[in-house]
């Protein structure tokens, strides 16, 4: 790699690109803003159309032509199918059951899938305190399925969470079921070096797909815990042509749309 | 019925210390020019209540006027942290901030019990989440049908509601159009409510049979505000000021460049000095 010529993307296109290949055109999306939004609109522009994205703003079925900053621009009602009141949408349509995937960040992830965006140190006496969980907690849990996108560090990916924000696998199997959860829960982590999956037995995230020039010393020093590969670990394809003008047309409409304000 | 008033009589008459008041809006119609009039007649010990806490709590908070946030995401959305939220949490400054924390599933449904009178609020929610051991507000209840658990929350019980919409009529009617959040909810859970709008009509006219409509004898007070979400946005009128959300990182990331600003653009200036944010363009509607 160090020798090799740079490859003509960067690892956040990279992590973007590959996380919006997991969606498709029949799926209806419960979009979280920042890189999952990239991510899900990127695959509504490219092999995805008929993908329905939702905001928890409530706008349903929304098409921006530019990447909202938050999570209620204008540009997301505008281009909806409808907005509902957010009662509505937490209600009805997230808790209803009617939300087949979740998309999700975090600031800490541990092996287990299970995401802290609350607080970094003690809940009462934090050494930074995080946003905190907006609708994860009920994202994680009502969705169908949870796909994760979040870039690699020791200080992001660890072994011990400060503050469980939201369930993913618990401490493991049977879980999820023994709180009642009957959904699948987080089913892909993509990040800026690989896909993991939770394995079907232990439940621990597992390496299914490593990115181009990416090196398994690479993937250990940007983890807090002993990563473990699948028996069969597959090269992730690089972003094609169409992938990488998609993505750097939506990202330069919307940075010229922040500059004309 | 509700009073047409200044937005400086407005907020002396709806909001008081101690009280337990929600500023609401998710992104779209943020009161910020009611929040900066509550900075300047200096309301104190208030505990404010959003789901979505963003420039104007932090504001509130910076400049001393709460005791304790109740919330569920409290950030600049797409940017980072609110950081006069955090000196007040982290250190104190300019005083202690308590908070209680819910995640937003919780928060609505809440504030949907407390625009029914009920005495709370459940859902299926919280389910291996953390939150349930560090507030004790979040109980469960076991459905006397199924018997599955669900959690519950108390019903949002709020002093006073504030909340910012396009249009009044002059009989006090009120009309929000877009993303129109938990507004509904907070003002029929409040025993005051004040409403800023961005213009006063005679008539709502043409709109959707479903159109969300606060009616007059809802509402406490009803100040005119043109531009007074900015720089939040108004759905039809103009659009949300993202280049102010990113500058306000770096002002407020230091005490005394907050204080600064405060005293430039709050404590110097009045209501009308948000008119310059509605477009030119939309000078002469209604």
């Amino acid at each position: 790699m160090s020798t090799a010529a740079k490859p003509a993307y960067t690892p956040t296109e990279m992590m973007t690109i590959v996380a919006s290949r997991a969606l498709k055109s029949s799926d209806v999306c419960f979009v979280g803003i920042g890189a999952p939004s990239a991510a899900c609109n990127l695959a509504r522009l490219t092999h995805a159309p008929g993908i329905t994205l939702i905001y928890e703003s409530g706008t349903i079925a929304t098409k921006p032509n530019v990447l909202p900053l938050s999570i209620g621009d204008g540009e997301l009602c505008e281009t909806a199918l409808t907005t509902v009141p957010v009662v509505e949408m937490f209600r009805y349509w997230l808790q209803g059951g009617r939300i087949s995937i979740g998309f999700l960040g975090g600031a800490q992830i541990d092996r287990f899938a299970n995401l802290n965006t609350t607080v970094i140190g003690p809940y009462d006496k934090p050494k930074v305190r995080l946003p905190g969980g907006g609708g994860a907690p009920e994202i994680a849990t009502s969705c169908g399925e949870v796909f994760i996108i979040m870039a690699q560090g020791k200080r992001t990916f660890v072994d011990k969470l400060d503050f469980v924000t939201s369930l993913g696998h618990g401490n493991g199997p049977g879980h999820r079921e023994g709180l009642g959860v009957q959904t699948k829960g987080p089913t892909r982590l993509v990040t800026d070096l690989c896909v993991m999956e939770p394995d079907a037995v232990s439940k621990e995230l597992t390496v299914v797909s490593i990115h181009p020039g990416v090196t398994r010393e690479q993937i250990a020093e940007n983890t807090g815990w002993k990563v473990k590969y699948a028996a069969k670990v597959a090269d992730t394809p690089a972003p094609t042509a169409e992938e990488l003008s998609v993505l750097r047309d939506l990202q330069a409409r919307t940075k010229a749309a922040m500059q004309a304000k | 019925m509700a009073k047409l008033l200044s937005l400086a009589d407005a907020v002396a008459e709806v909001l008081r210390d101690g009280d337990t008041t929600a500023f609401e809006g998710f992104t779209h119609l943020i009161p910020y020019a009611a929040g900066h009039e509550t900075i300047r007649q200096g309301r104190r010990d208030l505990t404010l209540v959003r789901m979505t806490p963003d420039l104007i709590y932090d504001q509130l908070i910076g400049t001393g006027a709460a005791k304790k946030m109740v919330f569920s995401w409290g950030g600049n959305p797409g940017v980072g942290s609110l950081h006069r939220f955090r000196d007040a949490y982290e250190k104190g400054w300019p005083q202690p901030l308590e908070i209680e924390e819910h995640s937003h599933a919780a928060m609505a449904n809440a504030y949907e019990a407390g625009a029914a009178g009920l005495p709370f609020a459940v859902f299926r929610g919280y389910r291996g989440a953390e939150l349930a051991r560090v507030n004790p507000n979040i109980k469960s209840v076991a459905c006397p049908y199924t018997g599955e658990v669900l959690a519950t929350v108390p019903a949002m019980r709020l002093d006073s509601a504030v909340i910012h919409a396009q249009k009044a009529d002059r009989a006090g009617n009120i009309m929000l159009e877009g993303i129109v959040g938990v507004q509904k909810e907070a003002v029929l859970a409040a025993k005051r409510s004040l409403v800023t709008v961005e213009e006063i009509v005679d008539d709502l006219g043409e709109r959707s049979y479903n159109a969300t409509i606060l009616p007059h004898w809802t509402v406490t007070a009803i100040a005119h505000v043109p531009g007074g979400a900015h720089p939040s946005y108004a759905q039809g009128y103009y659009k949300r000021d993202n280049a102010y959300y990113e500058a306000w990182d770096e002002i407020a990331r230091d005490r005394d460049s907050f204080k600064a600003w405060i005293a430039e653009n709050v404590t110097k200036k009045g209501p009308e000095a948000f008119a310059v944010h509605t477009r030119a363009s939309d000078k002469g509607r209604g």
